[in-house]
Order: structure tokens, then C-alpha cells, then sequence
């Protein structure tokens, strides 16, 4: 027993709690910031005595939320866009929701100028919190809503290129100014205005999962381009038939007139060769039955089709109509990594935040996510959605300043034929794609409330 | 203006904290007497003010006069420690005791921020453990025999814990204590302590196969039994204090791997076997996923830290009393959140000087049985101080063991407190061993240097003394760590062996 052996028993401690330091120091630089922002962090709310909650802004610095505080001394959370907003926003009475909830440490943290905050300490004076600023668009997001009218339902509207977020608009509403009056009634309301159906609605996708069926049919067919189909206005497969919409009969069509045509047929005829396994991958990458990159919470999409699926059940989900469930900010991001040559930005919410009096503290970035498909399969798609309006089921499109690439869907929800959402996802100006645009109508009456007409009101005010 | 004082206070604590803990370490690069000694004696004004500074902060805010009295009291136990030792003891590691203050200090300091009726239990237990560790020197000293009874080590060690399996209370789903007269007593806390002196005297001299083997199958019963009851921190620390004696002991690097071969093994069908061994698991990797299975406590506590951030949320500020049993596991999230990181890791520093100044006195010391003695118990310390700080920052799933000195809990702060009476009763055998080398030369027929001998010396001539015997001391211990040597180390020229005389001659 000598010496040596002591001193290396030390050596080893000390590295390890050198080590240790270390990461402590990491965790309080990189890895805090995260965990503080918990909804579980109850010591938010003592930030609250200290400092004034900061506002929330639109991406042209129109505030959506703000604390007023009056001459005794009272704050009040004011939203000036009542119920424009309430989801995305959210509201900050009887625990948190939406942008209040995600980003309540920054807006209870005032990065004022610190002469300025060691003043206010000594007077006694709660000092300002930061700003968020949003890259929602409060004009779109008034188009958007009024777009919609009274019927339910939610709109997404988000660039391609950076994945910034404008419109996240879920109907019905209500006004954030009056949560804490209206709260017995909103969570007994039988429409669920309290939830955020842009990021946590599920619903039948319809025909707008036609795409994700063409991509799986061209993965597992190099000769795709030589697909050929003659429509007689049904399919039918061990005693199960399946009509196209508004009994159509489309005749003969190859892959990009079935997607334009939005032919239930040939795509019923498309499903029954399709290798489950692999469609399985495919819908996988493309964020189904995956976490999806989300700001606010989100609910995961699900494709449902089991090995050994019967014809029916094939046929069904080939034409977004089976159990395979989405939320219109999934098919957002779909639409969003099509018209990005495959890739797909993260979206998000928030572009800065800044100190009260506007100097950014904090600066977000877009950045990758993940590349959902190779950019010729995207290239591929992309020009079975041009087809789509300039001939298709979307031509109401056509004909604009601007040039839109997209696909329709009207997903049937019961028995009654009557009672049908209405889908659009697509993308403007097809040559350099720029506004994302998915909306779903829940219920909606067929000929005038449509996915498609709130998608071209929401184009006319953007390029208008 | 209670603001700016709470404002301010907080960045004063953390400037002190920082000056205490660099002096930890200073005090060991200055060899003459009279720079270590102001060292040493700024460290306990800096004390004392943080205390003072805490109680302050805490009574403007609460405005309890109890506080005043309570922090009275916990100032004359301080000065107490201090005195009582330094008259006591003189040739005691004075960096040990204040090290022992320091962390008794920031424990009253949360405690009583966390629950003042809870401090007030502490407070008592660390004046009783005190008390009964000022013998602890003299038994180490006088009695030789220690290092022969290795079997009643054994025997005690396995029956304490066993007692605990039988009649054991549960808490936090482990069966930790008994209950004796309305008090909580954990024996595996004593049992650590014992289980070092039973390694140390079973491997000082024999080293062959056959002890290890026997040596090792006793180890593994300790660590079984732990397991059983659900004690898994305990289980580690003595599984960790084992493979270290051994290594020390045998300097045979095979039977660490070996060691830590089985104990990987054994994790993995911990891991396997026991569900809370898998809770603890799950809620480490995340704990936010896992929150209401589990991952609450280390959830709350990354939280806690997080939002204390660089300077902490300043004292009674933050939502300490939000961690679950942050008074004793979760200490230390508590102090990081309230204090600041900057304090906690100033105050992990000091635990780690306080592992250092074990290891130093065990390099020191020449009888085997000893030099293990010191090993195990730094071992045992620093061990478990990593445990608790790793678990509740996420670093290593936590295990659930308290925060020597700093968490509340009466059975860990006793033994704790004996833990250092034993290592300072170590550190005076050490001198002694010392005189009785130079005693030893000072026979010798005149190679020293004449005037140099022990009878002539006077303590104004220390200085000269000096240098030489440095020399002379450096080469015995066979170590190129004399420079880290503590206070008063390097060579001193002792005077008579019994402190009662020595204290006279002061006197």
C-alpha cells in the first residue's frame, strides 16, 4: 500500500466532481431555459409579483396581448383582437393556455436596462417584462376569420421556405378578455370553443390524403408515369363498391388526372396493390404516429391500417376515409415540405423577443426539421397540385394574379351523405412557393362554404 | 428597502462564499504558520457573516422573533465548536472544523427558510453530535485495540441493518429505520462508519486471496441486505467504499474491474427485479415524461435550479418548499434555487476540500489500519455527497441520500459529525506518529544537526526548524504530495505529545 494509490483515488473524485461542476454549468446555460418554461414550474407565478407580464405581438407589432395597469396599481390582461386570437394566444387566467402558457417565464422576465431595473428594485416599482413578438399576421388572421364565417373549424396559414407561422385560427371562439366570467360555460360548451383545433383537432383527412397514397404509389412504382386507369364512376372489390363523388365518372386517367379528378376509384383501384408495410413507412415519414415539431401542444396524427387489411379497409384509407385521423397543422406541414422540395422548415410562432421598450433579447432562426420525402417525389406531387387547379376539382383557383398549386378533400363524417368537412391544403405562387394554406370546414354545407373559397380569400388579401 | 437589502444581501452571500471556498484551497499552498492561521481565521469571519447576512434576510422577511433567538443559538454553538476544539484539541485540522461549520451552517440556514420547527430538531441533534464527537478523538488515540476487532465490526454491522429488515419503518417506499422513543434512527448511517473500521482491519496486514474473498463476501451481505430494504444509496456508497479499500489495500487493479464487473451486472438485474430500481431510472432519463410517475421530485428540482439560475431567486424568495423532501435529499436544489448557483457550487467545491483534507491526513498516517480508516470514511463522504448532488441535478438517477452536514435528518448528521471527530483523531495520530519518527532520529547518535534536537526546542525557533525536517518528512511519507500538505503540516517541530501538557506550557 503506498501513496500512489491514495492520490489516484483523489485524482479520480475530483475529476469526477470537476465533471460535474461542468455539466451544472452546462445545464444552467443550454439546458434551463427549457425546463423552466415548464407548466409545472410553479415559480413563475412568484415572477409575477416582481415584474408586469409583458405583451404579445403580432409580426407588424400590433399588440394581441397586453397588461394594462392602472393608477391604483391594478393590472389587467387586455386583448384588443377579443376572441381573433384566442387559441394561439391564448389567455393567462385559470391556468394558462396557448402563447401565454408556452411563453410565460420570457413575459415575466424583464431584460429592461438594468440601471433602469436597480431604480425601479429601490422604488419599489415592479419593473416591465419582455416582449414576444409573434410572426402571426393579424390582417390575415381577421381574413382567415372572417373567411370562415360562422362555421367551425381551422385555418393554418405558414411560409414554406422558413416555417414562420401567420394565421393559427380555430372556430369556434371566444373573447380572452372574458375567460374568467365565461369559464363555467366554455367547459360545458358542447362545441369545445376552449380547444385549439388547428394543433389538437383530429379529423378525417379526406381526400387531401390522396397525396400520401400517390407517394407511396410512386415509391413502390418506378413506371408510375405509365399508371392507367379507365374510371367508371365506382370500384368495387370483394363485394365492397366505391363511388366517386357526385357519382362522376371520370373514363380514362393516369396517376396526375386521378389526383386532379380526385378519383375515388382509382384510387380505391391504386390501394389494393400497395405494400401495407411500406405505405406504413412512408406515412411514418411523413410525421404520422410521430412527434411533430409544435410550439403549442399538439395531438399526434394516426394512420390505422394493419398488416392484412381486408379490400374495404385498403380502399377506404387509400381515399383518406378510413380510420386514419389528422389535424389540419399536420397537413400544414405535408403541404409545407411538397412545396419545399421535400424538406420541411419547423414551424413556428415565435420570431423575437425583445425588452419592453423593443431591443431583441432573443432571436429565432428558421431551421430545418426534416426532409419528408426526396425533392423529385416532392417536384412529382407538386405538379399533380398544379394539375389539381388548373384542371381538377380546385379550378376556382385558376385564373388569379397568383398561381396556386393544391389539393381538395371532402371527407364524409356519417351515414349522411349531407354532412361532409371541407379541406383545402396548398401552396401559392408554384414557381418560388410561398403561403402554406390548410383549412378544414367542419360540417360544411357543400356548395359555398368550401376549404377551397377561404384558401382564395385568404390569397386575394395577401396579394391584393 | 426590504427589497434592496434582500437584493444585495444575495450577491454579497455569493462574493463571500466564493472568497471561503478559495481559501479551502489557498490555505494549502502557504506553508508559514502565521498566513495559514489569518487564513483560517478569515474563513470564520466569513462564516459567521453569511450566517448573519442569511438570518438577517430571513427575519425581515418573515419578521419572527424567534428567529433572532434561534440564530443566537446557533452562533454559540458555532463559537462552541470552534473554541471547545482549539482548546481541546490544538493540533486538531483546524480547515476540517471550519469546513464542518461552514456546511452545519448552510444547512440551519435552508432548514429554518424550508421549516423553522424542523431546524430547531437539527439544531439540537448537531449540538448533541458535537458533543459526543469531542470524545471521539481521545478513543481514537487511546485505543490501540480498534484495529482488532474485526469480527464485532462484522457482526454489528450485519445485525444493525438486519434489525432494520425485521422491525424497519418505511419511508419513501424504503425501509430506512427504526423507531426508538419517537426518534427515527437509520442504522445504516452508523453502519457505513463500521463497515469502513471492519475493511480496514481485515485487510491491513492480510492480503492473501483467501481474506479477500472472505472479506468481500461480508461486503456483499451489507450491500444485499441494503438492497432488500430498498436502501439503494446506502447499498452504493458501501459497494463504492469497498472497491476503493480494496484497490488501496491489494493496489491490485484486477479486482476493481472484477468488482465493478459484478456490479454492473447486478445493476442491470436491479434494474430488472425491482421497480422502484426502474422508477428511478425512468424518471432520470425524463423526468418531465415520467412526472407523475416518479419524475416529480427530479422535475421540480431541475426546475427549482433552473429558475435560480446564476444568483438564485434570493432567500424565501423562490418555491424551495416546492421540491419534495427538500429539506434532506433535495437540499441541495433548494440552496441552488434560493442561493444561486454560484453558492452551490461553491459549496460543492468545499465538500470536495473537505474530501481532499481526508485524503491528505490518510497519505500522511503510517499504520495501515489507519491510513484505511481515513481512506474509507473520505471515500464514504465524497461518495455520498456525488450521490445526492448527482441525482437531484440529473447528472446520475438519483438514490435518494442526504447531503452530509447540510441535510436535515438526525442519524446522517450524528454520524457524520462522528466521521469527522474519527478523521481528526487520525489527524493527531499522525503528529504523534511524527514525533515519534523524530524522536526516534533525535536517539541517533549525532548525525543531526546539534541544537535541533526535541528537548532544545524552543517555539521561537520554529522558523529555522523548519526547512530541514521538511526535507527529512517529505521522504518518509514516500509521496510527492507533501505540498498539498494542511495546515501546520509540512515538518512542524512538535512539542511533548499530550495536548494537557502542551496546553499548560501555552497557558
Amino acid at each position: 500500500m503506498t501513496n500512489k494509490e491514495f492520490a489516484r483515488v483523489t485524482y479520480m473524485f475530483v475529476t469526477l466532481f470537476l465533471v460535474m461542476v461542468g455539466y451544472l454549468i452546462y445545464f444552467n446555460v443550454v439546458k434551463s431555459k427549457e425546463i423552466i418554461n415548464s407548466p409545472y414550474n410553479v415559480r413563475q407565478d412568484l415572477l409575477a409579483k416582481r415584474v408586469v407580464r409583458g405583451s404579445i405581438l403580432d409580426r407588424n407589432g400590433e399588440a394581441l396581448a397586453q397588461t394594462v395597469t392602472d393608477e391604483e396599481g391594478n393590472e389587467t390582461r387586455e386583448y384588443p383582437y377579443g376572441d381573433l386570437f384566442a387559441h394561439v394566444v391564448g389567455y393567462s387566467v385559470k391556468g394558462k393556455y396557448g402563447l401565454e402558457s408556452v411563453q410565460n417565464f420570457h413575459l415575466l422576465t424583464s431584460n429592461a436596462f438594468f440601471l433602469e431595473k436597480v431604480m425601479k428594485e429601490f422604488q419599489d416599482e415592479k419593473n416591465i417584462g419582455d416582449s414576444v413578438v409573434t410572426t402571426l399576421d393579424a390582417h390575415l388572421q381577421q381574413t382567415a376569420y372572417d373567411a370562415m364565417g360562422d362555421n367551425k373549424g381551422a385555418v393554418v396559414v405558414m411560409e414554406a421556405s422558413t416555417g414562420k407561422i401567420l394565421v393559427m385560427l380555430s372556430k369556434p371562439g371566444f373573447d380572452a378578455n372574458t375567460v374568467a366570467e365565461d369559464w363555467e360555460a366554455l367547459n360545458n360548451d358542447s362545441d369545445s370553443s376552449l380547444l385549439n383545433r388547428a394543433t389538437l383537432g383530429q379529423y378525417t383527412p379526406g381526400s387531401t390524403f390522396k397525396l400520401v397514397t400517390a407517394l407511396e404509389y410512386i415509391r413502390e412504382n418506378a413506371d408510375y408515369h405509365d399508371y392507367e386507369y379507365d374510371c367508371e364512376g365506382e370500384h368495387t372489390q370483394d363485394g365492397t363498391t366505391i363511388h366517386c363523388y357526385g357519382s362522376a365518372v371520370h373514363g380514362q386517367e393516369d396517376l396526375a388526372d386521378s389526383v386532379a379528378n380526385s378519383c375515388n376509384a382509382s384510387f380505391s383501384n391504386i390501394s389494393l396493390g400497395l405494400d401495407i408495410a411500406k405505405w406504413k413507412k412512408t406515412t411514418g415519414d411523413l410525421l404520422f404516429d410521430k412527434e411533430l415539431p409544435s410550439d403549442l401542444p399538439y395531438r399526434e396524427s394516426r394512420f390505422q391500417l394493419e398488416k392484412g387489411a381486408n379490400s374495404a379497409d385498403r380502399m377506404m384509407t387509400a381515399m383518406g376515409q378510413g380510420k386514419t385521423q389528422v389535424s389540419p397543422y399536420h397537413m400544414a406541414m405535408i403541404t409545407a415540405a411538397i412545396a419545399n422540395g421535400g424538406t420541411l422548415m419547423r414551424p413556428y410562432l415565435v420570431d423575437r423577443i425583445t425588452n419592453y421598450s423593443g431591443t431583441t433579447v432573443r432571436k429565432y432562426m428558421p431551421e430545418k426539421y426534416a426532409n419528408l420525402m426526396t425533392s423529385a417525389e416532392a417536384a412529382q406531387l407538386a405538379e399533380y397540385m398544379e394539375g389539381v387547379v388548373e384542371y381538377g376539382t380546385g379550378t376556382s383557383l385558376s385564373g388569379e394574379a397568383y398561381t396556386v398549386a393544391g389539393k381538395t378533400g371532402t371527407a364524409e363524417v356519417s351515414m349522411d351523405k349531407q354532412t361532409v368537412h371541407s379541406w383545402f391544403v396548398g401552396y401559392s405562387n408554384v414557381d418560388n412557393p410561398e403561403l402554406v394554406v390548410s383549412v378544414v370546414i367542419e360540417n360544411a354545407d357543400t356548395a359555398s362554404n368550401t376549404g377551397v373559397n377561404v384558401a382564395k380569400q385568404i390569397f386575394n388579401a395577401y396579394y391584393y | 428597502m426590504v427589497n434592496i437589502v434582500v437584493e444585495l444581501s444575495k450577491y454579497l452571500m455569493i462574493v463571500m462564499i466564493a472568497v471561503y471556498t478559495f481559501e479551502c484551497f489557498a490555505v494549502f499552498s502557504f506553508s508559514d504558520e502565521y498566513t495559514k492561521k489569518s487564513i483560517l481565521l478569515r474563513q470564520n469571519v466569513l462564516m459567521f457573516m453569511i450566517h448573519f447576512v442569511a438570518f438577517l434576510v430571513m427575519y425581515l422577511q418573515t419578521e419572527e422573533k424567534k428567529m433572532l433567538g434561534f440564530y443566537g443559538m446557533q452562533v454559540i454553538l458555532f463559537l462552541a465548536i470552534l473554541i471547545l476544539y482549539a482548546r481541546l484539541y490544538p493540533k486538531v485540522s483546524r480547515l476540517v472544523v471550519n469546513n464542518m461549520c461552514m456546511l452545519l451552517a448552510i444547512g440551519f440556514i435552508m432548514i429554518t427558510r424550508l421549516s423553522y420547527s424542523l431546524a430547531v430538531k437539527q439544531f439540537i441533534i448537531a449540538g448533541g453530535a458535537v458533543a459526543v464527537s469531542l470524545a471521539v478523538p481521545v478513543v481514537i488515540r487511546r485505543m490501540k485495540i480498534l484495529s482488532e476487532w474485526r469480527k464485532l465490526y462484522a457482526v454489528a454491522g450485519v445485525v444493525l441493518l438486519g434489525i432494520v429488515i425485521v422491525i424497519g419503518s418505511v419511508s419513501h417506499g424504503a425501509m430506512l429505520g427504526i423507531v426508538v422513543a419517537g426518534i427515527n434512527i437509520q442504522p445504516s448511517e452508523l453502519v457505513k462508519i463500521i463497515f469502513v473500521f471492519f475493511v480496514a482491519a481485515s485487510l491491513k496486514d492480510d492480503r492473501s486471496f483467501r481474506n479477500v474473498v472472505i472479506t468481500t463476501t461480508v461486503a456483499a451481505l451489507h450491500v444485499l441486505i441494503l438492497v432488500v430494504s430498498k436502501d439503494l444509496g446506502a447499498a452504493l456508497i458501501i459497494f463504492a467504499v469497498y472497491l476503493v479499500m480494496l484497490y488501496v489495500a491489494t493496489q491490485q487493479p484486477l479486482y476493481v474491474f472484477a468488482g465493478v464487473g459484478a456490479g454492473s451486472v447486478a445493476s442491470v438485474a436491479a434494474y430488472y427485479l425491482f421497480s422502484h430500481v426502474r422508477v428511478r431510472v425512468i424518471a432520470w432519463k425524463d423526468p418531465f415524461a415520467s412526472y407523475h410517475e416518479g419524475g416529480q421530485q427530479v422535475a421540480q428540482s431541475l426546475m427549482a435550479i433552473g429558475t435560480g439560475s446564476w444568483f438564485g431567486m434570493g432567500l424565501c424568495q423562490g418555491a424551495a418548499d416546492k421540491i419534495p423532501v427538500s429539506e434532506s435529499d433535495f437540499i441541495f436544489s433548494a440552496i441552488a434555487e434560493e442561493m444561486g448557483l454560484i453558492f452551490a457550487i461553491c459549496l460543492i467545491l468545499i465538500c470536495v476540500s473537505v474530501y481532499i483534507m481526508f485524503l491528505n491526513i490518510a497519505m500522511q498516517l503510517h499504520d495501515r489500519f489507519y491510513k484505511l480508516v481515513a481512506l474509507g470514511l473520505g471515500t464514504c463522504y465524497i461518495f455520498q455527497t456525488f450521490l445526492t448532488i448527482g441525482g437531484v441535478t440529473k447528472f446520475i438517477p438519483s438514490t435518494g441520500v442526504t447531503l452530509p452536514l447540510v441535510s436535515y435528518g438526525g442519524s446522517s448528521v450524528l454520524s457524520t459529525v462522528i466521521m469527522f471527530g474519527i478523521i481528526q483523531g487520525l489527524y493527531i495520530l499522525r503528529e504523534d506518529e511524527e514525533e515519534d519518527i523524530e524522536r526516534k532520529k533525535a536517539k541517533r547518535p549525532a548525525r543531526t544537526r546539534p541544537g535541533f534536537g526535541p528537548e532544545t526546542r524552543e517555539p521561537s525557533r520554529r522558523k529555522t526548524a523548519e526547512a530541514p525536517k521538511e526535507a527529512g518528512r517529505r521522504a518518509s511519507a514516500g509521496s510527492g504530495h507533501a505540498k498539498k500538505a494542511p495546515e501546520g503540516a509540512p515538518g512542524r517541530v512538535r512539542r511533548r505529545t499530550d495536548p494537557k501538557v502542551s496546553e499548560k506550557r501555552r497557558g
